[in-house]
């Protein structure tokens, strides 16, 4: 009797956690909505959340391509590096029009995560060893090719990084367009399927036949260029290139958006809303630090906080 | 010395001891067996203070105790061997042998050259030399079996726990372990051990109890328990039953005149198998029969291409198949249930959908698109036809009982439509009434026209089961039998071989084998 | 629990001849993971001196000597973290603060601007430690996000980085970083004595042999009795302790608490440790390694320095390759030695 009622309480409590770890990043977006609305000035102005749009795009698409790689139980930690080498290649072959500068910083992104998915799949390092030496390696390159800030003059990318259709600026555009994308091909594609259940139980997929070397390379490709998206429309946006500093902590916010979308570390499930969700999370919970005049490092330290509650909450979901 | 009264320990879902009463005596050899899943593991974890009981208490030494951590159980002087070596294999042996109680000298700091003296020591009263300054690894798994041993006796234990200490140990190390633990009975210590051969509990230890589902059947002098009467009580069936009827639920002959639908010949893997060669015909039943780690798991593993080997070719229906890639055997029509069912079988996190379609999903996939209304069909084919029993094909694999399990991943096979299926421990660790289900299915596979290799520790399985049955020692075939050559009695001969084991004491070891572990994220871990 | 399903465990034992055959390519590789970075250290430090008179110079070693010593002490806390089978990412940040902190503190004396950091910092190592031990939190997250809050700490105790706290000119805790002894800087005589009792600590005491234990076999160490849970919160409290520390003398030597330093330091330590030789997957690794590492790294950034032309990003191109191919290496390694 006892027992019984006991198992209940404890179905109950884990039933309302399971719940708030499904769904309490977006009661934490409405409650922070909700927040502003009520005490910040000039928040529901369309201005303001075209701003936010325009800030949380960059993080979110490197959180899209982070998203993959923490599915397949890995984490790729050189996305922050791959965006600064990004900005130097765009940089510095922007001479040959911005079509052939964009493409050549997007294979730049598309080769680190080759090495990093060849590392980890065929060589078999620990992916947060793989993907730190390309870290360090890729701010490192980053830097050779492009010593020190450069404003870039394009028309073209200056159009890309401020210009709008519809009101909603192209930067938003194309983030939700490969959040939307990105959460087909995990829902909808071989690929994705194969990734989910690599992440889940790597010796069971390899054993039902499925590619696992290719699957795993292909997700630190995704995250590779993904990245150098991420680094090209920051670039446009800023209308300089600053391999110094773009990207610097960018794999740690793009991880916070994953583990506080609902995302568990230990793979084999991926949540693209959540992941949208938890970088609009951040980003709000950001300005609203910075709207009430509190000062940024009260934002990192909020940050901080952030991530080990997200993580703390996902711990017990791995418990069962 | 040790004892638990009314002990009761709940796991999610689960019910793993309830009301358990034991008493291990200073002096004697205690004998705790039970099938898979009885409790004894758990057992154990709460008397070397891995798990805490919900209810019940532990009394040691006439006072009521309560061990917070294993730390504790063995300062208390309780010490524990169990079945996988669990040492740290980068660390030297005396290192092992000394973690925690490192003699120290001057300063507090660790003083090797008394270390590494008394580890050889140590050692050699076991029969082992060996350079304890190497890395444990550099060992066998006997012998490092047998450092844990000599650091479970060089503690001043008053209890030693083994559990299975002697899955991994050659005959002659079982000698000197027994001579060991006929040592520490001398000097008055209790020794709980655990362990399915039965000859093995017959000869060294003085009582016995008997664990099923949680629950204490029996305990008592072991000289006065029949042999018999044991693996019934184990097994939770009358005696009549063990003796006449069998336990399996198999038809019996296939046709087997066809021409071999899968060839595997002289396949090697070093340290492994040496030149196996099997063959199964389309409809046919072949069991793989030998002993733990006598080589069947490789075999087909072999097969399937999960292990790389060193030479040796697979035909598969007159056409041959690249060695060493799960894919290409998989495209050949070779398809494999492996052992670890949790760990290489099913993906836990996935649906019972997800994990049907898994293999086939290539083939289920248009430009990398998967076409769901086909998954669908083919899941709703195979759910009815296995009749597995998921709240609906959206529920995790990993929520179902183990026979349900074990049927997503038949069906996750049958779906690619494959000609052979190698059957690894194909109804271990699943419920009665499953395992006759499961059993059922492959004979129906068969009459199919499937090929079906099946490995099973179960000699009763494996003869009921199969057409013909190839014994495997030591990584070769020592043995094929076929027709009325396929019985019980013959198998044990063959598995015993030249060893002085009686066929009868071989047959009970590898029935109670049946029930073994089946390893980590097993319920009873 | 073992990572190598695959290979299930025989009943039979290999034969003699194997077991010494593999004991001597296991001699072998061992032996190159503990020295391949002194050799590679001797043959750069060679060629870097043969190629630039200026390398071989008493002011050039000594500056170097000096610069190595404050990553060295950070490496020194890492390597125990590493043996243990984590990661401490947070140390740049910590070691920034440190030296913050020790600046702030200056004023108050030498006690308070040694202890100050040491307790600030050994107190987030140690909930570090809590988290990852006691929560079973990955040490990688908890590590970067302790990386983030120590930096917002430092941000918000120098007016968002504004205020650059200085070191009394001449005050006793000044001589820490600046003074010297038989021509050698008092820091590398500390980083010195660190070392030593660093390595003593590491493999003639019992805590030694928990840290060995934890990285090489967690649930074993636990079966066995060791302290799991306090041995790795001991050792990020440790490297948060080393950060603290290194990051005060750092302050001591510049005579200022310079708010901007340390990122990217816990990279340079992480690469140091492992080309030192130590397994970032656990379990095996020496105090002198990452010495080596440090210093291996130091002369590949001076030999960079001196060519002159060469622009300093192209150290952190070498070192991270450098890590690269020294985990590639381990990696084989480990695998060869796993197989025979």
């Amino acid at each position: 009797m006892t027992d019984l009622t006991l198992g209940r309480v404890t179905a109950d409590r884990d039933r309302l956690l399971a719940l708030l770890q499904e769904y309490g990043v977006y009661l934490g977006v409405v409650v922070l909505l909700l927040v502003n609305t009520v005490f910040t000035p000039h928040f529901l102005s369309t201005e303001n959340f075209r701003t936010q749009a325009v800030q949380v795009a960059p993080v979110l698409i490197v959180a899209l391509g982070m998203a993959l790689a923490i599915g397949s139980e890995g984490v790729d930690l050189a996305v922050g590096s791959v965006m600064a080498l990004s900005t130097s290649l765009l940089s510095l072959y922007l001479g040959y029009g911005p079509g052939i500068a964009v493409l050549i910083a997007l294979v730049g992104g598309a080769v680190v995560g080759l090495a990093n998915g060849s590392l980890i799949a065929f060589v078999g390092v620990q992916p947060i060893v793989a993907t730190l030496a390309l870290m360090v390696a890729g701010r490192g390159l980053a830097l050779v090719l492009l010593p020190q800030l450069k404003d870039v003059h394009d028309p073209a990318m200056a159009e890309l990084g401020s210009g709008d259709a519809l009101g909603v600026p192209y930067v938003v555009l194309i983030a939700a367009a490969l959040a939307v994308l990105v959460g087909f091909v995990v829902r909808r594609t071989t690929f994705g399927r194969s990734l989910l259940a690599i992440g889940d139980s790597r010796p069971a997929a390899r054993l039902a036949g499925l590619p696992v070397r290719r699957v795993l390379i292909l997700v630190y490709v995704c995250s590779g260029v993904l990245a150098a998206v991420a680094g090209v429309l920051a670039t446009a946006r800023l209308t300089a290139s600053d391999p110094s500093s773009l990207g610097n902590l960018m794999e740690l916010s793009a991880i916070t958006a994953v583990v506080v979308g609902g995302t568990p570390l230990s793979g084999g499930r991926i949540r693209i809303g959540g992941t949208v969700a938890g970088a609009v999370l951040i980003q709000l919970l950001t300005t609203t630090l910075i709207k009430h005049d509190l000062p940024p490092s009260w934002t990192q330290i909020a940050q901080a906080v952030v991530i080990v509650l997200a993580v703390y909450a996902a711990r017990e979901r791995g418990k069962r | 010395m040790l004892s638990v009264t009314g002990l009761s320990k709940t796991f999610p879902g689960v019910k793993a001891l309830s009301s358990v009463d034991f008493t291990a005596r200073a002096g004697e050899v205690h004998a705790l067996i039970g099938e898979n899943g009885a409790g004894k593991s758990t057992l154990i974890k709460v008397l070397t203070g891995v798990y805490q009981p919900d209810e019940g208490e532990v009394t040691y030494d006439g006072a009521p105790v309560r061990f917070a951590t294993p730390l504790q159980a063995q300062h208390a002087g309780i010490s524990t061997i169990y079945q996988e070596v669990n040492l740290v294999p980068l660390m030297s042996v005396a290192r092992n042998l000394f973690l925690g109680r490192e003699p120290r000298g001057r300063l507090g700091l660790i003083d090797f050259r008394s270390m590494h003296r008394g580890a050889e020591e140590a050692l050699r009263d076991l029969g082992l030399s060996v350079d304890v300054r190497r890395p444990l690894r550099e060992l066998g798994v006997g012998a490092q079996q047998m450092v844990a041993l000599a650091r479970a006796v060089s503690v001043d234990a008053r209890v030693v726990i083994m559990d299975e200490p002697t899955s991994s140990l050659e005959p002659r190390e079982v000698r000197t372990l027994f001579g060991v633990i006929r040592m520490l009975r001398e000097r008055g210590i209790a020794v709980i051990y655990v362990s399915h051969r039965l000859d093995e509990l017959y000869e060294i230890c003085d009582a016995v109890t008997v664990l099923r589902d949680g629950k204490v059947v029996h305990t008592g002098r072991i000289a006065e328990l029949e042999r018999l009467r044991l693996v019934a009580l184990m097994l939770g069936r009358e005696i009549a039953d063990v003796r006449q009827e069998g336990l399996t639920k198999f038809a019996g002959g296939h046709d087997t005149e066809a021409e071999p639908v899968l060839e595997a010949q002289d396949l090697t893997v070093r340290h492994h198998l040496h030149g196996v060669s099997v063959s199964v015909r389309p409809g046919e039943v072949v069991g793989l029969g030998g002993l733990l780690g006598s080589g069947r798991t490789e075999t087909a593993k072999a097969i399937a291409g999960a292990l790389p080997t060193d030479s040796g070719r697979v035909v598969v229906a007159g056409v041959p198949v690249r060695t060493g890639s799960t894919p290409a055997a998989i495209r050949a029509g070779i398809s494999l249930l492996p052992e670890d069912r949790k760990a290489e079988g099913i993906v836990p996190g996935l649906s019972v959908r997800e994990n049907i379609a898994l293999a086939a999903l290539p083939g289920l996939s248009r430009f990398g698109l998967v076409d769901e209304a086909r998954i669908d069909r083919i899941v709703e084919t195979f759910m009815e036809r296995l009749r597995i029993k998921a709240a609906s094909p959206q529920q995790k694999v990993g929520e179902l009982s183990g026979g349900n399990q074990q049927k997503v991943l038949l069906a996750r096979w049958l779906a690619m439509q494959p000609k052979v299926l190698l059957l690894d421990e194909p109804t271990r660790g699943i419920d009665v009434g499953a395992k006759a289900e499961v059993q059922k299915l492959i004979d129906e596979l068969a009459g199919d026209g499937l090929g079906v290799l099946l490995i099973s520790s179960d000699p009763e399985e494996l003869i009921e089961g199969s057409d013909r049955v190839i014994v495997l020692k030591d990584g070769a075939v020592v043995e094929e039998l076929t027709g009325d050559a396929v019985t019980e009695d013959r198998l044990m001969r063959a598995i015993a071989g030249a060893s002085t084991a009686t066929a009868t004491t071989a047959a009970a070891t590898v029935t109670a084998a049946a029930g073994e572990d089946t390893g980590p994220g097993g319920l009873d871990d | 629990m073992t990572t190598d399903v695959d290979i299930p465990v025989h009943a039979k034992d290999t034969t003699e001849e194997e077991t010494a055959g593999a004991g001597r390519s296991e001699r072998l590789s061992a032996l190159a993971q503990q020295h391949g970075a002194l050799v590679t250290l001797l043959v750069a430090m060679a060629v870097a001196s043969l190629s630039f008179d200026t390398f071989l110079t008493g002011d050039n070693l000594e500056n170097m000597a000096l610069s190595s010593a404050f990553l060295a002490v950070v490496a020194l806390g890492m390597t125990y973290v590493i043996i243990t089978g984590g990661i401490d990412l947070s140390v740049g940040s910590l070691f920034a603060l440190g030296g913050v902190l020790a600046a702030w503190a200056s004023p108050y004396g030498f006690v308070a601007a040694l202890l100050l950091p040491l307790f600030v910092c050994g107190l987030i190592g140690f909930v570090n430690g809590l988290l990852i031990a006691r929560s079973r939190l990955a040490p990688f997250i908890v590590t970067l996000a302790s990386m983030l809050g120590a930096r917002g700490i430092l941000l918000s105790i120098t007016d968002e980085g504004s205020t650059t706290y200085l070191v009394g000119k001449g005050s006793f805790f000044a001589k820490l970083g600046q003074g010297s002894l038989l021509g050698v800087g008092v820091p590398v005589w500390i980083t010195v004595v660190l070392f030593v009792l660093g390595a003593v600590v590491l493999r003639r005491t019992r805590f030694g042999q928990y840290v060995y234990a934890v990285g090489g076999n967690e649930d074993a160490a636990a079966l066995m009795g060791a302290p799991v849970a306090r041995t790795k919160i001991s050792v990020y409290t440790l490297s948060g302790l080393c950060a603290g520390l290194a990051g005060a003398l750092n302050a001591a030597w510049l005579a200022s608490g310079v708010t901007i330093l340390g990122s990217g330091m816990e990279l340079d330590a992480i690469s140091a440790v492992v080309i030192g030789g130590t397994l970032l997957t656990g379990g095996f690794g020496f105090i002198s390694g990452s010495l080596v590492g440090v210093l291996l790294l130091k002369v590949i950034q001076n030999v960079i320095n001196q060519i002159g032309s060469l622009d300093s990003a192209y150290q952190q191109v070498v070192s991270g390759a450098f890590l690269a191919v020294v985990v590639v290496a381990q990696t084989w390694l480990g695998r060869r030695r796993r197989v025979l």
